[in-house]
């Protein structure tokens, strides 16, 4: 009973908290609604017997509404607290099609005739999980490490201002660098 | 709690987010929206694993989910940052270089 009633809880706080993301008239609450739907949502998951992963979407969503705050003081060029977030195009179409899609959503979850358990939980659901990933699912270990490194290179070299692309040239070829201020002792 | 709850309260987060994705006009905005149909897909496929088939393989698959949404709000960081550095904007409407 006590379990029903705090998911309830914490359902009416995740979905509120969404909404108030697209409400609230400062950039600053709106990332800070966002971190406490998925806080709500990382404590839904711990109810859901997923230690590790419920942990793992709190931690790394403060961490990541936290950056979110610093972007938004570095370019948004306005006091991110004060800014009117009345800036939303098309949405007279929106609504109604996400009113639509949960609609159908809401139908599917409801009335589809979902299977009963198959299978038992694991008795230590981290342990499971920790062995799957360096055992048989080692494979997909692998490419999201990779993919992860991938994300790191792909948005340093997007984000830089100049990186050696910009003083070399697209091939690394140039002989003289590139420079809007040309340094050196002058040779 | 069962799984119809569950996937009732992950499509109310999917439809709140695909609201934000589809109307709004700032890019960090739209990210937001994005994040948020993620998180509710997080649930989803947290409920489904516990009520359907509680075994390793299930959790590994959320895991994947995970790293879609920090790729996903890593690169959009990304290239909100360069937008805003080659136009001085952040919004949506000035980064229409694709469309059509």
């Amino acid at each position: 009973m006590l379990t029903h009633l705090v998911f309830w809880g914490l359902a009416v706080v995740a979905v509120l908290a969404g909404v108030a993301v697209f409400v609230v008239n400062s950039m600053a609450r709106a990332s800070y609604s966002l971190a406490l739907s998925f806080i709500a949502v990382g404590l839904q998951v711990l109810l859901l017997q997923q230690l590790y992963v419920g942990v793992l979407v709190i931690l790394m969503m403060v961490m990541e509404m936290a950056i979110m705050a610093v972007y938004m003081n570095m370019f948004m060029g306005m006091n991110p607290a004060m800014m009117s977030m009345n800036m939303v195009h098309g949405a007279r179409h929106a609504l109604p099609v996400s009113v639509g899609v949960f609609l159908l959503l809401a139908a599917g979850a409801l009335f589809a005739p979902w299977p009963s358990r198959r299978g038992s939980p694991p008795e230590d659901v981290t342990v499971a999980l920790g062995t799957e990933l360096m055992g048989p699912k080692m494979l997909t270990m692998g490419v999201v490490g990779v993919v992860m490194a991938a994300t790191i290179v792909s948005g340093v070299v997007l984000a830089a201002h100049r990186t050696r692309y910009d003083r070399f040239g697209d091939d690394l070829r140039r002989r003289r660098v590139a420079d809007p201020q040309p340094g050196g002792v002058g040779r | 709690m069962t799984v119809r709850t569950v996937l009732l309260v992950a499509a109310a987060l999917i439809a709140v987010g695909l609201y934000g994705a589809l109307s709004q006009q700032v890019v960090v905005m739209v990210m937001m929206g994005l994040e948020l149909m993620l998180n509710g897909l997080i649930l989803a496929v947290a409920g489904l694993w516990w009520f359907c088939a509680p075994d390793p393989s299930g959790q590994v698959l959320l895991l994947v989910v995970l790293t879609a949404m920090t790729v996903e709000m890593a690169m959009g960081f990304a290239v909100a940052t360069s937008l805003h550095r080659l136009r001085r904007s952040d919004l949506t409407d000035t980064a229409a270089d694709l469309s059509g």
